[in-house]
């Protein structure tokens, strides 16, 4: 039987866990009169997320690595208005556009990684260049909201539901409701299974860990230290354009305010999910359970219905705080234990 | 060619040669589309205020200006940017507001509490921002633009919150005098002028400019000389939050109301961009106030002209956002040493060809 | 190729700029032999290394390496360890975050027939190493989760298991307590029977003549010679490590200047210690009185200077400055104090690169008034070139970027910015460190000068010839622990060599 130990990184995920479930319990008592405690509400935190779950699995690698990517949120409401005016405008069909958009996801995070990578500028810096880019972008193909209406099959996917064999309730009517959940949530799930798998058994994924844990090391290792960030920039903002088709799928809509402050909340499931901001540590399973407490969060907030929306923005960033002050105090304490 | 060298060696060049760079493509554009060539430096007196493109970069530039200013010290200091101005900016407009109409309240013609209170009350809640910012990047040892991330996303919420969600109109002339004409002169150019003063005078009289640079430089030799390098990076982060607070303040006054959501959108990138074309590196170290200066209003006058050219305010970023890429990739080490390595090919070569 | 020579180094010259940084120096390597490296700072150890491994690119010499015919050339450490020649180094280069397993596959890890990696069979490769090397080590752990030592030696482990016949072990044991050296000993050892050969960095003597077969000692990018433990003890070392530089100037300090044992205290240090760094240690020192800290490189020499100034901060013990207790937390609490401090890493500690000379002078003095107190350029001006004229500082103009200027002149404005606090107490830490000579007999009268003006110095080096003619007296520091004082009679080249080498033998 393997040892459990109780190092900082663990316990800083133990925490997260331990916060969901407070904070999902809490809701499911104060709000009970309110559907919280129904099963649906669960899966719909998922529905409402499932973009952002692929965003922050690709995060989490970027992250993982030691740099950042800011640039998602952006990237998002591109490929959201690419989707949208693509079908509506352009008449084009919505396979081709959804190849496309993931070709401009692999491109665009090739450029990003390159500049990271071989030309070593600071990642804070590119991935905000490449978020006004994107941002900008998406007002220059269209100035104005666009509605998804004609593509069917699009339409079609977006209004699937698939049904889960347990958990129902009766409303009030007394009509037994149907647990669902949308294929966004699969192809999400599924991308954070593939990390998960990618990060823990294959060449790369290891080079992602080792590049985070020590830069030096890892050259002097043999490992390539270059190639490794390149692809990861390019992973996640290939994982952020998956994400944007799923997002687009929720909205059905392209607008040029869209998916703002998607960043902060994939770097916030990050991090509260147990990955270091200094990199070499971290689970996409964590951000995964950051993923669902941000989630909860405003759920929470939308549930109250008298609260303001920002104060889920305020919330996380409060939440986002407690964490990096958190990892900024264990690095202290494991570094006095050197000493 | 040596010539050449020189003046592009010069602090001042990159700026300039931008800001002169703008100033021509007007020119083109003017004579393009049939007006007097020299229409954007033309300046006139039209119902008794100055009126002019060039008054109007000015003008408009007066907030990047002044976020310029402390933008300089941060990324002198710490070799990082605070991406949260734009949000401070906002914040501070809303608590202003906030204050001077009464909670909830969205539209107002007298003042809640005294206009000084309501602008104190703003400025002082920037330096909070800057202090929390600092604490974090000084004392915690946090990256800056991490640290600066929570305020970033957090500092307009909050802003949002103190307004209720709503744009809150001060409709009083004296709120609106700071946005608006002082004399024939723009207001916001004189705020932008005395706080570039004040800036130059305290570089000029106490040693904080050699704090900053050394800290910035190298911080264990700082520290063997004596300096506390977690204080003056605190304080930079502090003064950062302040110019935040007085650029809120003026875009505030502007529109006499506090729309949160747009006020100092995107501002982070026009200040930082500022340092950068300043021919500031964004390392850290060395600084060089006037270029930033320049460069804020090189920004405006870049903005100014992608709106003349019929691009969106939406859509202006896409440009502004390839000139910091390009600015960082020619900044960049690696960039640095392939041209060192091809200029040291080519002198070998002529060596070869005198030989 | 000599038979049983597993490596072999002819005639390696490399310059750094300005400076000739190796000498036609030679080195030779038996297949199963443990040789000590040994030098002081600046002698070429790492450079000669870092030449063997590829870092660097030497302009003269050859290598040979057994089994391979003719002279090879190591495009970087890869190459180096492709060829069989591997290095650990003294901070672990490892990935701390990474599991033991993995620290030792990673970039050759065992495959599964879909391309992914196989972890169990990793992880019994790892067990089977571990154990053929007598390290009680769970594989799937992270390596943070184990000591230093542990890591080391799972370095070494991941070295030897890629085929290697040199391995280099550069200062391996700085940070480890005697039992971890230990271990560490027991596995040079095993490895020694299986027939590689050793390259072993170290300062620490006792640890040479526990382990080691061979000496190769270098001072100033030369070779001094290649000896057999047997015919090279102790004190010999010493000697040669040290050397005696040609006395080029006789006596600089005048006579009768020896006992300043009557003049008041200036410093009186009891029992201050900074854990992992120094063990405590007391200190009286007068006024006037020029002190020499000696001993070997990692022995404590710096460390006892920073704890006194506060650069790093005492854990234990008092300090009392002219008399009166003192509580000093921070460097500018000892500069108020009168103190100074003249750092033996210029260029981390020192210099500020990007400012000009006349900035990087009035640097402790602007610290000293406080930031509102800004000295006027006037005076600014007058100061710089004061110095600039006393201390013969060669640069285009006052203006000059510091890291435009040559080491030499680097240090004399790092001297000049303490100079310019008027400090009652200063402390030199290697001031002469990779400076010309004729810069370094300028720097050494000055010091007798500042003494003789009133000025207490605290003057450390590697060098003895230097220091017996600067010094009033010598504290000598071994293992990280102030073991005695030298003064009068004793202060002689000898003398100060039986001190530092210590013990037996």
């Amino acid at each position: 039987m393997k040892k459990l130990k109780l190092s900082g990184n663990n316990i800083l995920l133990a925490i997260t866990v331990a916060l969901f479930v407070i904070m999902y319990l809490g809701g499911c008592i104060v709000y009970a009169d309110k559907g919280f405690t129904h099963f649906q509400t669960f899966l719909n935190v998922l529905i409402n997320n499932a973009g952002l779950i692929a965003v922050a699995a690709g995060m989490t690698c970027v992250m993982l690595t030691g740099g950042i990517d800011i640039s998602v949120g952006s990237l998002i409401a591109m490929d959201c208005m690419f989707l949208a005016v693509g079908m509506e405008t352009w008449g084009m069909k919505s396979p081709v556009l959804m190849i496309m958009v993931l070709v401009i996801g692999v491109v665009f995070g090739l450029v990003q990684g390159f500049c990271v990578a071989y030309l070593e500028i600071q990642p804070f810096i590119v991935t905000m260049a490449g978020m006004f880019f994107a941002r900008g972008m998406t007002a220059v193909i269209c100035k104005d909201q666009v509605s998804i209406v004609s593509d069917k099959l699009f339409t079609a996917i977006s209004n699937a539901k698939i049904s889960i064999p347990f958990g129902g309730y009766e409303n009030k009517k007394g009509i037994y409701q149907v647990p669902f959940i949308r294929p966004t949530v699969i192809v999400a799930l599924l991308v954070v299974v593939l990390v998960y798998l990618m990060l823990k058994y294959t060449k790369f994924g290891r080079s992602i860990y080792a590049v985070g844990g020590n830069q030096v090391s890892a050259t002097l290792m043999g490992l390539n230290v270059k190639k490794t960030k390149l692809l990861t920039y390019t992973l996640s903002s290939f994982l952020t354009s998956i994400g944007g088709i799923c997002y687009c799928l929720n909205t059905m809509c392209g607008t040029t305010t869209q998916a703002s402050g998607l960043e902060m909340d994939a770097i916030s499931s990050s991090v509260i999910g147990g990955t270091l901001l200094t990199g070499g540590v971290g689970n996409v399973l964590g951000s995964l359970v950051g993923v669902l407490i941000n989630g909860t969060i405003s759920t929470l907030v939308k549930t109250n219905g008298k609260l303001v929306s920002s104060w889920a923005n305020i919330i996380t960033a409060i939440l986002l705080c407690f964490f990096i002050l958190l990892q900024a105090v264990f690095a202290k304490i494991k570094e006095s234990k050197k000493a | 060619m040596d010539k050449i060298k020189k003046i592009t060696k010069m602090k001042l060049f990159l700026p300039i040669f931008s800001m002169i760079l703008v100033m021509m493509i007007n020119v083109v554009y003017d004579i393009a589309t049939g007006n007097a060539p020299l229409s954007f430096f033309s300046i006139s007196i039209n119902n008794g205020i100055l009126y002019g493109r060039l008054i109007d970069v000015l003008n408009r530039g007066s907030e990047v200006a002044i976020l310029a200013i402390g933008m300089t010290l941060v990324v002198s200091a710490s070799a990082g940017t605070d991406i949260s101005v734009g949000s401070v900016m906002s914040l501070s407009g809303g608590l202003c507001c906030m204050l001077l109409a009464g909670y909830g309240v969205t539209n107002v013609d007298q003042y809640n509490v005294p206009l000084w209170v309501g602008m104190l009350a703003g400025v002082a809640i920037a330096c909070v921002c800057g202090l929390f910012n600092g604490f974090l990047v000084a004392y915690m040892n946090i990256q800056p633009m991490v640290a600066t991330l929570i305020l970033w996303s957090a500092g307009r919420a909050i802003g949002l919150l103190l307004c209720n969600s709503n744009i809150v109109y001060v409709r009083v002339p004296s709120f609106q005098f700071f946005g608006a004409y002082c004399g024939i002169i723009p207001t916001p150019i004189i705020i932008a002028a005395v706080c570039v003063a004040i800036a130059s005078i305290v570089l000029k009289t106490t040693a904080l400019g050699t704090y900053i640079q050394s800290v910035g430089i190298n911080k264990k030799a700082s520290r063997i000389s004596g300096f506390n390098s977690a204080k003056i990076i605190l304080l930079c982060y502090v003064i950062c939050g302040l110019c935040a607070g007085i650029s809120g303040l003026v875009a505030t006054c502007r529109i006499y109301s506090a729309d949160t959501n747009n006020i100092g959108l995107n501002m982070e990138l026009d200040a930082i961009l500022a340092v950068a074309l300043g021919g500031n590196s964004l390392g850290g170290g060395k600084f060089n106030l006037a270029g930033s200066i320049i460069g804020a209003y090189t920004i405006q006058a870049i903005t100014t002209t992608l709106y003349a050219l019929g691009v969106s305010s939406a859509q202006a970023p896409v440009f502004k956002a390839i000139v910091v890429i390009l600015i960082v990739v020619i900044q960049s080490q690696p960039v640095k040493d392939y041209f060192k390595k091809l200029s040291s090919k080519k002198a070998a070569a002529k060596e070869a060809v005198q030989a | 190729m000599e038979n049983n020579v597993v490596l072999s180094m002819k005639g390696i010259c490399m310059t750094f700029p300005g400076v000739k940084a190796l000498e036609n120096v030679d080195f030779n390597l038996k297949k199963g032999e443990i040789r000590a490296l040994m030098g002081e700072n600046g002698a070429g150890k790492s450079t000669l290394i870092k030449c063997l491994t590829g870092v660097n690119k030497f302009e003269a010499g050859e290598i040979y390496l057994d089994g391979i015919s003719g002279p090879i050339v190591n495009k970087d450490t890869m190459d180096a360890q492709k060829k069989g020649i591997s290095t650990v180094y003294q901070e672990v280069n490892l990935c701390p975050n990474l599991s033991v397993a993995e620290n030792l596959f990673i970039g050759r890890e065992p495959m599964t027939k879909i391309g992914t990696v196989n972890r169990k069979k990793m992880n019994e490769m790892a067990t089977k190493l571990m154990k053929d090397l007598d390290l009680d080590v769970d594989v799937t752990q992270n390596l943070e989760e184990y000591s230093l030592a542990l890591q080391q030696m799972i370095a070494i482990a991941r070295a030897v298991d890629m085929d290697c016949k040199v391995l280099i072990l550069d200062e391996p044991t700085s940070s480890l307590d005697d039992n971890e050296v230990a271990k560490l000993f027991g596995m040079m050892r095993r490895l020694r029977e299986q027939g590689v050969g050793i390259v072993f960095v170290t300062h620490f003597l006792e640890q040479v003549y526990e382990v080691c077969d061979g000496i190769t000692v270098l001072r100033n990018g030369t070779l001094v010679g290649e000896y057999s433990i047997e015919e090279l003890p102790r004190v010999k070392l010493v000697a040669a490590m040290m050397g005696k530089d040609f006395d080029d100037l006789a006596s600089i300090k005048p006579e009768g200047s020896g006992d300043k044992s009557k003049e008041p205290l200036v410093i009186e240090a009891k029992g201050l210690s900074h854990t992992g760094t120094i063990k405590p240690f007391n200190l009286d020192i007068h006024k006037g009185e020029v002190i020499g800290l000696t001993g070997l490189l990692g022995s404590g020499r710096t460390e006892l200077a920073r704890v006194i100034y506060g650069a790093d901060r005492a854990q234990t013990g008092t300090l009392k400055v002219k008399g009166e207790e003192v509580n000093i937390k921070n460097p500018i609490d000892a500069m108020n104090l009168g103190m100074g401090l003249l750092p033996d890493d210029r260029k981390a500690e020192g210099i500020i690169g990007d400012l000009s000379v006349r900035e990087n002078i009035i640097l402790a003095m602007q610290a000293k008034s406080g930031i509102f107190k800004k000295i006027p350029m006037a005076k600014q001006i007058e100061i710089a070139d004061k110095f600039i004229e006393m201390l013969q500082i060669k640069t285009a103009s006052r203006e000059t970027l510091i890291k435009q200027l040559s080491g030499g002149n680097q240090q004399k404005v790092i001297l000049a910015r303490w100079l310019a606090t008027n400090p009652d107490f200063l402390i030199l830490d290697e001031p002469t460190r990779g400076i010309d000579i004729g810069t370094k007999t300028e720097i050494q009268k000055l010091v007798i000068k500042l003494a003789e003006e009133g000025t207490s110095v605290i003057f450390v080096s590697s060098e003895i010839e230097e220091m017996l003619r600067t010094c009033n007296r010598m504290a000598v520091l071994r293992d990280g622990a102030k073991v005695g004082e030298i003064s009068g009679e004793e202060l002689s080249q000898e003398g100060v060599m039986k001190a530092i080498a210590g013990g037996a033998k």
